[in-house]
């Protein structure tokens, strides 16, 4: 009996607590955060690959995987579940589109920005942007440019609006449900390491439309070597975040597969690049070519109006 | 000694002894007053005139009308919400919005179905987005701000129209231009005004930037409106 009086619950402390009484006591923390994982991981490899710290293995993804899990608890048919896919704040979406904007060799803007939290917020409203933007700046450059025409009446084109809609959001969505497929496909015969879910690739294609708003403003501006460079540096940097992001899903399965999957990401990005430039601003030199003729056909006429009298 | 007594003492007993003296007058009612319904009072609205009934919507838009041109920080908006003002401005707009059947042919602006389908589409879709980030306004009240809110912007229609029946040159471009900036300007902050209480405050720029997109693609129809001018028959067709 008087043992199990003496038998006390004793609460310990805190880690900080007794680490303040015992500074050289060796610590375990259960729960790393990311940055002390990677430094261990890094002191015990002879070479770190940046990637593979970045792809954190397999321990980390599993974790994602099961925060990503714990979050979208809800069943797709509720309300709430649409609410988690839009759980992001404005700072969060500032650094997902600065993210985009800028590659850093190394840092995939899957693991870095989106961290098993997609959002749909970001490719949904980027497409909208990027629609009005195009079809707005394409109307004011063809105005620009043909002003002053005396065959010229300037009509608002309304109707490239509904296209250039259809087009830009077929690319954010279909694309990513090809690429979706043709990675779950690929990662049934060959183990990789890295495994996208739909939304998260959708996020990804999403945010790298944004580069192409302040391009498509620069486009106004009539002059051709200055569309090009433009478009051809915005193809770069976004395509360049593709890449790094899609690279270490490909890199395991066979060379040819992989090169071909890389750049039929690229080449489709440029596609949709270049068909819009194309399809929705006339090139400059048509504005030219309806004025130049017309004194010559007015001086034909002039001169077999007075060789008639 | 004492201490015992006290504590055998029931409680509240010293209350007896307290005498109620005679000068007070304790008196009155204590029935509860029950509204009775009375017959003549209160008569259902099915029996009033329908002149009645018109005036009664029409000013309760009016007042909301003056609630969006005078936007302060009021719940009137969002208590007693309609969509009959929505309706109102948005075929309005429409209306004078749309291209003429003789522009068929070339790619004009647009049509009556799709300046509507835009603008209800458009608040459907601005209005789903404020709830999916986790805003605390109900889809009609949403709706309802929304809608009231292109009354400037109606406005300045109305101008643009009246504007260009007089010239077409550089000078009416420029009238319509400031116009259609102050009444964009004017909408947005007025939708902002009734909108934003409503929203979790890290999110609010990811609420009012839709807003913002919506009124400027409306300002931009505005702005780009090209009547169908008879002075086009006269230059040389191709």
């Amino acid at each position: 009996m008087a043992a199990v009086d003496d038998l006390q619950f004793q609460e310990f402390d805190d880690a900080e607590n007794l680490l303040a009484v015992n500074r050289d006591a060796t610590t375990i923390s259960i729960g790393d955060s990311h940055e002390n994982s990677k430094k261990q991981r890094k002191s015990f490899r002879n070479v770190p690959k940046d990637e593979d710290d970045d792809l954190l293995g397999n321990e980390e993804s599993d974790k994602t995987e099961l925060l990503a899990g714990q979050r979208k608890s809800a069943p797709f048919w509720t309300f709430e579940y649409y609410q988690t896919l839009f759980d992001v704040d404005t700072y969060q979406v500032l650094d997902r589109i600065k993210g985009s904007v800028l590659p850093i060799p190394g840092k995939n803007f899957v693991r870095l920005y989106i961290r098993s939290n997609p959002d749909l917020y970001g490719p949904f409203w980027i497409c909208a942007t990027l629609v009005f933007a195009i079809a707005i700046s394409g109307n004011i450059s063809n105005f620009i440019l043909h002003v002053g025409g005396p065959t010229y009446h300037y009509v608002p084109e309304f109707r490239k609006v509904t296209i250039a809609a259809t087009a830009i959001y077929c690319y954010a969505w279909l694309v990513p449900l090809a690429l979706w497929g043709f990675l779950m496909w690929r990662n049934s015969k060959v183990m990789n390491i890295v495994c996208y879910s739909f939304l998260e690739i959708v996020c990804v294609y999403g945010y790298s439309l944004f580069i192409y708003i302040p391009t498509a403003v620069l486009w106004i501006i009539p002059l051709e070597w200055l569309r090009w460079v433009s478009v051809v540096c915005a193809m770069c940097l976004s395509g360049s975040v593709l890449v790094l992001t899609f690279w270490p899903a490909v890199r395991d399965d066979q060379r040819r597969i992989a090169i071909a999957t890389v750049s039929a990401i690229v080449i489709l990005h440029a596609l949709l690049a270049i068909g819009c430039k194309t399809y929705f601003f006339d090139l400059p030199e048509a504005g030219n070519q309806i004025q130049s003729p017309l004194p010559s056909t007015s001086n034909v006429t002039i001169k077999t109006a007075s060789q008639k009298t | 000694m004492a201490e015992v007594d006290e504590s055998t003492k029931p409680l509240f007993a010293g209350l007896s002894d307290v005498s109620i003296s005679e000068d007070i007058p304790v008196e009155g009612e204590i029935s509860v007053p029950v509204d009775s319904p009375t017959q003549d009072d209160e008569y259902s609205t099915l029996d009033e005139p329908v002149k009645e009934t018109i005036l009664r919507d029409l000013k309760a838009v009016g007042k909301k009308f003056v609630h969006v041109l005078y936007p302060k920080k009021s719940t009137a908006l969002l208590r007693d919400w309609d969509l009959w003002g929505p309706l109102l401005l948005c075929v309005t707009l429409a209306l004078m919005l749309q291209r003429s059947s003789t522009d068929s042919k070339e790619d004009g602006g647009p049509q009556f179905a799709e300046v509507f389908v835009l603008i209800w589409f458009g608040s459907v879709v601005i209005t789903l987005n404020s709830k999916l980030l986790g805003g605390t306004i109900s889809f009609f009240q949403s709706l309802c701000v929304l809608g009231y809110c292109i009354l400037p912007l109606t406005v300045a229609m109305i101008i643009c129209r009246l504007v260009l029946l007089g010239s077409e040159g550089i000078v009416s471009f420029i009238i319509r231009f400031i116009v259609v900036i102050v009444s964009f300007g004017w909408s947005t902050f007025a939708s902002t005004a009734f909108l934003a209480d409503s929203q979790p405050p890290n999110r609010k720029a990811l609420v009012v930037y839709p807003i913002f997109l919506f009124y400027f693609v409306i300002s931009w129809m505005i702005l780009t409106f090209a009547p169908s001018s008879s002075s086009s028959t006269k230059t040389v067709g191709h």
